[in-house]
């Protein structure tokens, strides 16, 4: 134990810890959105994130930025992440999209099974993924130096820089975004109706497979932009990183409570801090350890989450 | 509609077994026809696919190349080679192991790469008397399980680990070193030795996971940074080596990054990229291609295209001691592995001369110290071991 270690890096371990917690909680967001729905882990969303990550280092490369170049200007920066954010969130949306068609909608047609939705979406998984293994020759790849990580101002004894700051700005906006569009509009009134009860939003004329389709592709568009922040942040890629990181992020939505939009967030966050705290505190071989004690004992008492599993009666 | 399309899938994925087993069927007929005194295998164990691939993918070049040229020279008795890709894993090992003991033309193994397979496969290799000799896996302990088939063609963790320890204060002048290890056998073994040798200029350490497990290291870059440290020492190889050293310099630590044999590939620059690898240091027991003898880089440029990576030529020489045995008519397993333990001889690398418990003769075991310059592994000099 080193809690004076703990204490004198409190301020740094809080802002790194906050990053990487805000980057689980987006992709975090497309496993809530889709068991809202569904009452399904889709378990194949890591590789939607996956996407999103390749798409945006491929989009770099065909602007000529490899492993080693350096972004320099507000111009260019800006240029070089929205391009890439635009890219990334539509290539993870359009997987969500085919993961949908292929994986679950001839199951649902068919009234499978759970089990086989489970074992249908963990296939689509182990595909892309081994699809990008192969293509790349399971070498990791490096991430340009899109956005400078020098610190941009001093919080006491803590830098703060663009990259924190870009990564928990756009995480929040993006939330924010999601919150207004299911709770305000209309698609988003259809996706908490279906998310209530299904066959009575059938009957008052909502169609589910287009709502359905609809939450496969917003948690596309949230996991391909957190695809770009990872790569900003970690600055290199590799095709397995996905599982691990799609299991922090489905920790996280069930620690906010699964089925739950600003649960997701608080999840990440949460998960994201305790970890690194722990490593701060005990070690790094000890943080995955210790946020798996503080999830199962927080369900011990809180089964369904910190706030709960709702996203049919998320209030505005 | 979608009936038919079902059965024709069907229909072709049926004749595709249909014409995969026919060619199984052909390739098994064709060894046999092949004579009992040929035809023998050579295994390369290591990882060739997976987060540290590359280490595994030097050696099987080395041990390709040796058997290339054997196969020129013995053309009516060739020898060839059963790559075994481990992932780098021990939860591979023991099946691969099985695989090649299995396999009754096999005579000898190059390998396992890495010390945490090694310690999952040996016991096997033991039992079965099939003699392995590893290019790379330098944990010293594996020369201690009472292994009988094991044979290391490199020097080991305990010249090395000291040898990194005293560059570290010698050359780099450090005397506040932070020392950070993947809990690997190679890593966490390796890090003891700098760690006993270094003593009181250690003043943190910290655990990360390897085999591409861990990619933000968040937690140990705010240690480091907050020690002070002007030396970083890692255990581990170049995956989480090259994406510690980016996040390290994201985070603004200038402290000199050294590490050894397992970090020592240009797939850690790929990782940290140019500017941040600058500057990085590995100590490793392996020659700089201007020191190995003869042709051997030049052939491995022709056959390849690229230079000969960490371990090529050691692997290449092992091979070679396992096709000396196979040429001088060993034809089993015991009368192999009573050949590598007897053996002496040159290799591109240096002389090879075994100790009773399979180490390299301590007296040919060197150690040196290389540096990154402008994106390139570049030999800095040789560490004289203590």
């Amino acid at each position: 134990m080193n809690v004076d270690g703990l204490i004198s890096n409190f301020g740094e371990l809080t802002t790194t810890g906050l990053t990487v917690g805000a980057i689980y909680a987006l992709v975090a967001l497309g496993y809530t959105l889709v068991y809202g729905v569904l009452r399904l882990i889709n378990f194949a969303h890591s590789e939607v994130f996956i996407t999103g990550a390749y798409a945006a280092l491929f989009t770099w490369a065909a602007f000529g930025l490899t492993g080693n170049s350096r972004v320099s200007g507000v111009g260019s920066i800006v240029f070089y992440l929205l391009v890439a954010m635009l890219v990334a969130a539509l290539a993870s949306a359009t997987v969500a999209t085919v993961i949908e068609r292929v994986a679950y909608r001839p199951l649902r047609k068919r009234n499978a099974p759970p089990l086989a939705f489970l074992i249908t979406a963990i296939g689509a998984s182990i595909v892309i993924s081994e699809a990008f293994g192969v293509y790349t020759r399971r070498l990791s790849r490096g991430a340009p130096a899109v956005v400078p990580s020098e610190p941009l101002f001093r919080i006491g004894n803590v830098g703060i820089s663009w990259v924190e700051l870009l990564i928990v700005g756009s995480a929040l906006v993006m939330m924010v975004g999601l919150d207004q569009f299911i709770n305000r509009s209309r698609v988003g009134r259809g996706i908490r109706a279906v998310s209530q009860d299904p066959n009575t939003a059938a009957l008052m004329g909502v169609n589910k497979d287009r709502i359905i389709m609809m939450v496969f592709i917003a948690g596309g568009l949230m996991a391909g932009v957190a695809g770009v922040l990872y790569n900003v942040r970690i600055g290199a890629l590799a095709y397995s990183v996905g599982f691990l990181l799609g299991l922090k992020a489905f920790t996280a939505a069930v620690l906010g409570g699964i089925g739950n939009l600003r649960g997701a967030l608080l999840g990440g966050l949460l998960l994201g801090l305790t970890e690194n705290y722990a490593s701060g505190l005990f070690g790094a071989q000890w943080k995955d350890l210790t946020a798996f004690v503080v999830l199962v004992v927080l369900l011990m008492f809180r089964p369904t989450g910190l706030l709960g599993e709702s996203l049919g009666r998320a209030r505005a | 509609m979608r009936q038919k399309l079902v059965r024709v899938l069907g229909g072709v994925a049926a004749l595709a077994l249909a014409v995969g087993g026919a060619a199984a069927c052909k390739s098994d007929s064709g060894s046999e026809a092949s004579g009992d005194a040929c035809g023998f295998k050579i295994v390369f164990f290591g990882a060739l696919t997976g987060s540290d691939a590359a280490l595994g993918i030097n050696e099987n070049n080395g041990v390709k190349l040796a058997l290339d040229k054997y196969n020129k020279e013995n053309k009516d008795c060739e020898v060839t080679l059963l790559p075994l890709d481990s992932q780098g894993s021990p939860d591979q090992a023991p099946q691969l192991a099985q695989q090649a003991i299995d396999d009754e033309k096999v005579l000898g193994v190059v390998g396992p790469a890495f010390s945490g397979e090694s310690e999952a496969a040996n016991p096997l290799f033991s039992e079965a008397g099939l003699v392995h000799i590893t290019a790379s896996a330098t944990r010293p302990s594996l020369s201690e399980q009472g292994w009988k088939t094991f044979f290391r063609s490199v020097g080991n963790d305990n010249a090395q680990g000291p040898a990194a320890a005293k560059y570290i204060k010698d050359e780099l002048k450090a005397d506040k070193v932070f020392v950070i290890d993947d809990q690997s056998a190679y890593g966490a073994g390796l890090a003891d030795e700098v760690k006993k040798a270094l003593g009181s200029a250690v003043i943190g350490t910290d655990k990360v996971q390897g085999g591409g497990k861990q990619t933000e290291f968040s937690g140990t870059v705010t240690k480091v940074k907050s020690s002070g440290a002007t030396a970083v020492f890692f255990g581990g190889y170049y995956t989480e080596g090259g994406l510690i050293r980016k996040a390290l310099t994201n985070a603004g630590v200038k402290a000199t990054l050294i590490g050894a044999d397992g970090m020592k590939d240009p797939a850690f620059i790929d990782g940290a990229s140019d500017a941040a690898a600058e500057g990085t240091i590995f100590t490793c027991p392996c020659l700089p291609p201007a020191e190995v003898k003869g042709t051997f880089a030049a052939d491995y440029k022709a056959m390849y295209g690229t230079d000969p990576g960490t371990y090529s030529d050691n692997a290449y020489d092992a091979a070679n001691i396992l096709l000396a045995g196979i040429k001088a008519g060993k034809n089993t397993r015991a009368d192999m592995l009573a050949f590598v333990k007897g053996y002496t001889g040159e290799g591109v690398v240096g002389s090879y001369k075994f100790t009773d418990k399979g180490e390299l003769d301590p007296s040919a075991v060197q150690i040196w110290a290389y540096k990154v310059e402008k994106g390139q592994i570049v030999p800095v000099k040789r560490v004289p071991l203590a």
